[in-house]
């Protein structure tokens, strides 16, 4: 909004000084024929031709200069159309002119004049608006240094300008001095035009065709008004003549100039434009497998557009590119032929041993050329082809055929190599992000099981007047392959398990759930301990893959004759405190672990033990991974530091005793990060 | 990390455990001992001196023998457990199930009777 009316602003401004210029200036002329002394001021013409100017200036660095969206053929068009609307204003007042023929009108010097001033006006337009547009050409990819020369040749033509208003006639010799000053700045500016190597084939024709009629406005205008000040300059001298100004003077020799050598510059850059253009499309052909990745779906979608990409780059007619996988057969991706020709070609080549076709090294155009002559029915009469590597690892070839004997050259060999290089990149990134986005699944998959085996241990222990329980359990992996578990056979006697799955992580866990399936089951049933483990036994064996067990301690607590029956299945000795005589042992009894002996031996290899126990007493019941926790020198916690620890709180409740121990634990871990799942659980009768 | 190391003498297969057995490391032990039964090896001693910790999963792989073994008449015998190696087998019950010795002359001994 600003803009627009800093546009009209500036536009009223000019057409304003305008006015006043043709007035003062008709009017000095007016009494100078008269031989009178004019009533305004000599040096008001040019003051506001000054004035003129300069609003033309920012008009047109408002209109051409800040307007972003302008592209180069843009710019030279907008040059163009203000050179045709100010020529075509010009050729209808000639028309008037030649209308009016001999009159006294037409020839009247105070006419001529007025219309000298219109074509000055609509000239010097044109010229700031090609000027500033040459600006925008000049310093494009600008450098500090360019931009300095501008702005230095930009304060000397305001000089120029404002010397001229006070000094007029264009002979002395500061005049001469910025005038050589102005050309020398100029000839530096005119040497940027990095602008036409980015203009394409079909742009260059019109920017030729703009500059060539812009060369027609240039030399008409300066025609035009050469001859009128010619004709008014007989008569008087009293007006504002343009050629006795530095300024318009060198405003018109830089526009002219650059206008020229961007016209030269554009000739003999024609021929080239279609090598500048190519390695354009190679930079977005690049762009667009890389970016393909991020959007495609598919890698499918990746070898389209390696393919179509490499075809067009080369400028080859057809291409295929075959994919080798090692669990499927190979897929052959084809462009600009068909699948049957592909595979006819790849046979020929085959049969006829040609070597150095999967080989980088070597220019490999000309071989297969000569062997493609030799198949039937072919069409295409050159062949390029290269390895896809990704890791090191060759997974397809990328070919590259042409209609035309001896296609390629060394540059497209280069050219198709990058490309194949980047689509080795590409597929390996695209592998890569695919296996990412599994990884992820599979966590959050690990996250839920590790939800659902949470729930597969006791929130709630069973506790009665006789004792009470605590646990507590932590895996090294998402999922573990602990358990623990309590359950009530009838009101005075309670079932109480700790197991331990060998291995760790998932399949531990999926064994683990067997294990609880199985002591829910058979722990209703009031089975005695050692019916309990061979049962048990005899499930898990058909379980348990080969090389797994379960290690296992099966407690049954009868709280009216005070007596632990218990057997233990290959687990972790139990320790236990006796209050009465305050000492402290493992119980050591055999037992071998579950799912080991797929056999009814089992039964003789597993033994049940008894004892009586009174209040005050302790068991701690433990998984490996308690005494196996190793301190930072890799020794382990083992059985004589577990004891220790245990008599330090004998005589603490459950909970308190349990959250010691692992308290202990960590202490001497010296970590949070553990490598193996410990459980305690600690039974202390009342 | 475990290195196992094997020579042949009188028929006689020995794979010394060098190292720690934990449950990535059993899969080589398991490898070894597949590889002496494919060999066809009726005796095999597994030295232990070396062997400084065996996990739960590096136990079951000797178990999971025991079947195959006992089908197919291999005897195999282990010797040289250090106290705590030994007390992982004695736990679990292994003790009972696999023969163990304490050097290696009793266990070639051992070896040969069994396998008669």
């Amino acid at each position: 909004m600003r803009a627009r009316a800093l546009i009209r602003i500036t536009f009223l401004g000019a057409f304003i000084a305008w006015l006043v210029l043709i007035f003062s200036d008709v009017t000095i002329l007016f009494s100078d024929i008269r031989g009178l002394h004019p009533d305004i001021p000599v040096w008001l013409p040019r003051f506001v031709f000054d004035l003129y100017v300069l609003c033309l200036f920012y008009y047109y660095k408002f209109k051409i200069e800040k307007e972003e969206s302008l592209n180069f053929t843009d710019l030279l068009w907008r040059v163009f159309a203000t050179g045709l609307v100010a020529t075509v204003v010009s050729l209808g007042l000639r028309l008037i002119l030649f209308l009016l023929g001999d009159t006294a009108l037409a020839t009247n010097i105070l006419f001529t004049d007025v219309v000298y001033h219109i074509n000055l006006a609509l000239f010097l337009s044109f010229l700031m608006a090609a000027f500033t547009s040459w600006k925008r050409l000049i310093l494009y990819q600008k450098s500090k240094w360019l931009i300095r020369v501008w702005t230095v040749f930009e304060f000397t033509l305001l000089f120029a300008l404002l010397y001229d208003s006070i000094n007029s006639g264009a002979n002395g010799t500061l005049s001469t001095i910025i005038a050589v000053l102005l050309g020398g700045l100029g000839l530096v500016l005119t040497a940027n035009m990095k602008w036409v190597a980015y203009l394409n084939f079909k742009q260059k024709w019109t920017s030729l065709l703009l500059l060539l009629l812009a060369f027609f406005y240039l030399g008409y205008f300066f025609y035009t008004t050469t001859r009128l000040a010619d004709f008014i300059g007989i008569q008087s001298t009293s007006f504002l003549d343009f050629r006795e100004h530095t300024f318009s003077l060198s405003i018109f020799g830089f526009v002219m100039v650059y206008s020229l050598f961007s016209f030269l510059v554009i000739l003999f850059n024609l021929p080239t434009s279609s090598v500048f253009e190519q390695k354009l499309e190679e930079v977005v052909n690049f762009q667009r497998i890389s970016q393909s990745i991020q959007t495609e779906q598919s890698e499918e979608s990746v070898y389209n557009i390696l393919l179509e990409s490499s075809v067009s780059s080369v400028f080859a007619d057809a291409a295929w590119l075959e994919i080798k996988s090692a669990s499927e057969e190979d897929r052959l991706f084809t462009y600009g032929i068909s699948e049957p020709e592909a595979r006819a070609i790849q046979e020929h080549v085959f049969n006829n041993k040609i070597k150095g076709v999967l080989d980088q090294g070597v220019d490999k155009t000309k071989n297969l050329s000569k062997h493609l002559g030799t198949l039937k029915g072919a069409r295409f009469r050159s062949l390029l082809s290269f390895p896809i590597v990704v890791k090191g690892e060759a997974i397809g070839t990328l070919a590259i055929l042409k209609e035309l004997p001896e296609g390629f050259n060394k540059e497209m060999t280069r050219v198709v190599s990058t490309f194949a290089n980047q689509a080795g990149i590409s597929i390996e990134n695209f592998r890569l992000l695919e296996e990412a986005f599994q990884n992820e699944r599979y966590k959050e998959e690990l996250k839920i099981a590790k939800t659902v085996q949470k729930s597969l241990l006791p929130e709630n222990l069973e506790s009665n007047d006789d004792f009470d329980i605590a646990a507590f359990s932590q895996s090294a992996d998402e999922v573990g392959g602990d358990y623990y578990d309590t359950i009530r056979i009838n009101d005075h006697k309670v079932a109480l398990i700790i197991a331990d799955v060998s291995g760790k992580g998932t399949t531990a866990a999926f064994h683990m759930s067997q294990m609880k399936g199985i002591f829910h089951s058979l722990a209703q049933q009031e089975l005695d301990p050692h019916e309990f483990m061979v049962r048990a036994n005899q499930a898990l064996v058909f379980c348990l893959e080969r090389g797994s067990f379960i290690s296992a301690i099966y407690f049954v607590v009868d709280s009216k004759s005070r007596e632990i029956t218990y057997c233990r299945a290959g687990h972790c000795p139990v320790l236990y405190y006796t209050c009465a005589t305050d000492k402290s042992a493992y119980l050591q009894d055999k037992g071998a672990a579950l799912g080991m002996v797929k056999n009814k031996t089992y039964c003789n290899m597993i033994d049940v033990y008894q004892l009586k126990y009174e209040k005050g007493d302790v068991m701690v019941l433990y998984t490996d991974g308690i005494t196996e926790a190793n301190d930072s020198k890799g020794e382990e916690f083992g059985y004589e530091n577990l004891e220790k620890t245990i008599l330090e709180v004998k005589n603490k409740d459950a909970k308190e005793i349990q959250e010691h121990l692992i308290s202990r634990l960590y202490e001497y871990s010296g970590t949070d990060d553990i490598n193996d799942d410990f459980t305690t659980m600690i039974v202390r009768f009342k | 990390m475990v290195q196992i190391k094997r020579l042949q003498e009188d028929g006689i297969d020995t794979l010394a455990v060098i190292g720690e057995i934990d449950a990535s490391s059993s899969i080589e032990l398991d490898l070894s001992i597949a590889k002496s039964v494919g060999e066809g090896f009726k005796k095999i001693l597994v030295d232990c001196s070396s062997l400084e910790y065996i996990s739960s999963a590096g136990l079951g792989v000797f178990m999971s023998y025991i079947e195959e073994f006992k089908d197919k008449g291999i005897s195999m015998v282990m010797f040289g457990l250090n106290e705590k190696v030994a007390n992982n087998f004695s736990i679990l019950g292994l003790a009972d199930l696999l023969h163990i010795c304490g050097t290696k002359e009793e266990a070639k001994q051992l070896v040969n009777e069994l396998s008669i």
